[in-house]
């Protein structure tokens, strides 16, 4: 069975104030989709009501993840089922090594019924894993044993979050604005890094401003985001366009839409 | 140097002595009465019990006086003792008669995810130590004897080693300068007592914690460690397990002494139970060019006061306190550390780190000193508190006294809430948020737990998270 994540009139507040206005979205495992639109738009937050932030107060919809009701799950759970989110701003963890971090991670994630206290995968088959994960991201690896994004340059945290998507190669991952604050090699590198990932062993929701991730991730669906809905899907063509041409087609085409996404903006 | 203390190398008339000695302590012992209480009769018959010297008496009894003037500390935490219902004198042969079917069942579980053995945990617990663990540790490796340095328990030090004994004893802490070290002045009874000759290197850490002895670790211990010039020493104490006791007050008394170029580092890490008041006074001294750190960490307990102190004496001394504290439920941990800079060119540094969970509350409390004279002095402060949940809470109370102009001193706090944001991270890449809350504490206080030796850094972390777990009363 190919595996699933469906959501499906999602409505999302922060503070009380409505984001998402019903979303609808169906990723299938093995498709990369591009989720693109205007700052303030809403983006963002899908990708934290999927992974539950506790801020992000879901107050109607549902997701589901082969027709397991992801929104009944702590966000432990969201990652042991199988769903990653790459930050866009990872926070730091002073005194956690890198490694200790992903070694407990990624035991979790691949035994979903491990109790706390229960044996960590064996350090050598970590290390000799890490180690390859990171040769092929070009990571030194110096970089397992300093703590987790603490002092890390906007280029480390981003190379960190691939690390772990290597790691615990979730079955549907959200990457939310892997690109931003990243020069155009790191974006090349980030973008060749999640391609030898593998795309195709999981489901991709790529959030952007850019095409540069998608050169080497062309998307089948690209979906764009104004005042907290889904106005407007298509192809890989759609997010050529809207990375040559702006928003104004859409903003004019959505005034309804557009009107909520200034009034979000402004907020 | 590569040398170990190894076990069981005593030679067999070694062990025959010991067997005596042990013998002999335990018959004229049950013959002693003790009572609760504190007054004049109950100090003179712990001095005769002991067979003490006729000075030893006399500076318990002055010590008695002083303890019965001196007030209650007006600061700290909230003590509510009752001295006359405390046994000042805890005979081995009461250790005796409690049974391991008396200690709580939530100690022992804690024993048992710790992997405690067997003969350590009834130990830990006051249940008299084995004889066969008393044969097994109770003895310093032969050729550091050879090399001069003397490992035993305080009493024993009265008796073996008078001159070298008189010669330091109670001159670090007088007896008068506070109201507990004057209660433990005046009923002291157990301690270690250590001397390294002037050059010796001891390269490994000296540990009290597998010195299974009855007397070792009682509530009014005395320890006493001199460094001789050029001499170095890391000297380990306590252990990671609860100490049950049915008493509730632990206070104890460490002095210790660096001469010039030496180095001692003293480290203790000591989890304990709910009930205790653990009032201790700890301080060194420290002459020209020689080093003096504490490493202190503070579990449990209802209530901890200990500021480890370095005075700092003659130039190039340098003095540095480590200091770690976890205030969880109905605990008060208020720890931190004075450096005293009395002499020119001296350096210190105080690094605290205090964690409050579910209503517990930790404080800081520093003095740092610069006497008149003590010119280009360096002395910095750096302390760190995490405050886990809403009903915790945390204080820094820092004393900067400065007599002099020329001098460096610098002091930086702060204090964090496990942040959401931290939290969502861990627990978004699979950690429970037990897991995640013992890794952010665990990752706070790792500065410090990388200075302690190996197995005391592996079981702080494990204790961390028993206690993240609510595990641990």
């Amino acid at each position: 069975m190919k595996h699933v994540l469906t959501i499906e009139n999602l409505q999302v507040s922060v503070e009380g104030k409505p984001i998402l206005r019903g979303v609808d979205l169906e990723i299938k495992h093995g498709e990369t989709h591009a989720l693109m639109g205007p700052n303030g738009s809403g983006k963002s937050t899908l990708g934290q009501a999927v992974m539950g932030h506790p801020k992000y107060e879901v107050t109607g919809g549902s997701i589901t993840l082969d027709g397991e009701a992801l929104l009944e799950m702590e966000p432990d759970e969201r990652a042991r089922a199988g769903v990653f989110m790459a930050f866009q701003r990872p926070v730091a963890i002073p005194g956690v090594k890198m490694a200790d971090f992903l070694r407990h991670s990624t035991t979790n994630v691949r035994n979903p019924e491990r109790k706390e206290g229960e044996d960590l995968i064996p350090m050598k088959d970590f290390r000799r894993e890490l180690k390859e994960k990171m040769e092929q991201l070009q990571m030194d690896m110096e970089f397992a044993r300093r703590y987790v994004n603490d002092g890390f340059s906007g280029g480390e945290m981003k190379r960190a979050e691939i690390l772990q998507l290597a790691m615990l190669q979730p079955k549907f991952a959200i990457l939310d604005e892997t690109d931003s604050g990243l020069d155009a090699d790191a974006v090349r590198l980030a973008s060749e890094s999640i391609a030898d990932i593998g795309r195709e062993k999981m489901g991709l929701l790529i959030i952007t401003h850019h095409d540069k991730l998608l050169v080497h991730n062309p998307p089948e669906f690209t979906h764009v985001m104004l005042g907290g809905r889904l106005v407007e899907t298509g192809g890989s063509e759609l997010a050529e366009e809207l990375h040559s041409n702006g928003y104004e087609r859409i903003r004019a085409a959505y005034p309804e839409a557009e009107a909520e996404n200034a009034a979000m903006a402004g907020q | 140097m590569a040398t170990e203390i190894t076990p069981g190398k005593n030679s067999e008339s070694e062990s025959l002595g010991e067997i005596n000695k042990y013998d002999f302590r335990t018959e004229t012992e049950a013959v002693f009465k003790s009572q609760k209480g504190l007054n004049e009769e109950i100090v003179r018959q712990i001095s005769s019990m002991k067979e003490e010297p006729e000075w030893m008496l006399e500076f318990r009894l002055k010590a008695l006086k002083m303890f019965e003037i001196k007030p209650m500390p007006e600061w700290g935490g909230e003590i509510d003792i009752d001295f006359q219902n405390i046994y000042y004198y805890l005979k081995p042969t009461d250790g005796q008669e409690k049974s391991w079917d008396d200690v709580p069942e939530e100690i022992k579980e804690t024993f048992d995810r710790l992997g405690i053995p067997e003969a350590e945990r009834k130990f830990l617990a006051g249940v008299k130590a084995q004889f066969e663990s008393e044969v097994v540790y109770g003895s310093v490796a032969e050729d550091l004897e050879k090399q001069g340095v003397i490992f035993t328990d305080t009493d024993s030090a009265l008796k073996e080693h008078p001159e070298l004994f008189r010669e330091y004893f109670g001159t670090i802490i007088p007896s008068s300068d506070n109201k507990f070290s004057a209660l433990n002045s005046a009923v002291w009874s157990g301690g270690s007592f250590i001397y390294v000759p002037p050059g010796v290197k001891i390269e490994f850490p000296m540990q009290a914690y597998f010195r299974i002895n009855a007397q070792n670790m009682g509530q009014f211990e005395r320890t006493l460690i001199i460094v001789d010039e050029g001499a170095e020493i890391h000297y380990v104490e306590g252990c990671t397990a609860p100490m049950y006791s049915s008493d509730s007050l632990h206070s104890a008394v460490v002095e210790v002494v660096v001469k010039k170029n030496g180095r001692c580092r003293y480290t203790t890490i000591q989890n304990w139970a709910n009930n205790i008041y653990n009032l201790v006074t700890k301080r060194a001294v420290c002459y020209q060019d020689a080093t003096m750190e504490w490493v202190d960490g503070n579990l449990g307990s209802q209530l901890t006061m200990k500021y480890p102190a370095v005075h700092m004496l003659e130039p190039g001394a340098h003095g540095e306190i480590l200091s770690i504290a976890f205030a969880g439920n109905g605990q008060h941990q208020d720890a931190g550390a004075k450096l005293v800079h009395a002499a020119p060119h001296t350096t210190g540094q105080i690094i605290s780190k205090s964690i409050s969970k579910n209503g517990g509350r930790s404080s800081y409390r520093g003095l740092v000193r610069v006497e008149e004279g003590a010119t280009h002095a360096k002395n910095n402060v750096v302390c760190d508190a995490l405050i886990l949940d809403s009903e915790s809470r945390s204080d820094t109370y820092p004393y900067i006294e400065i007599m002099e102009q020329d001098v460096s001193i610098g002091h930086e706090a702060s204090v964090s809430r496990i942040g959401e944001e931290q939290l969502f991270y861990l627990t978004s890449r699979g950690l429970s948020e037990t897991e995640a809350s013992a890794m952010i504490v665990n990752g706070f206080i790792e500065p410090l737990v990388k200075e302690l030796p190996m197995e005391y850094a592996v079981e702080l972390n494990r204790l961390i998270q028993l206690q993240m777990e609510g595990s641990v009363g």
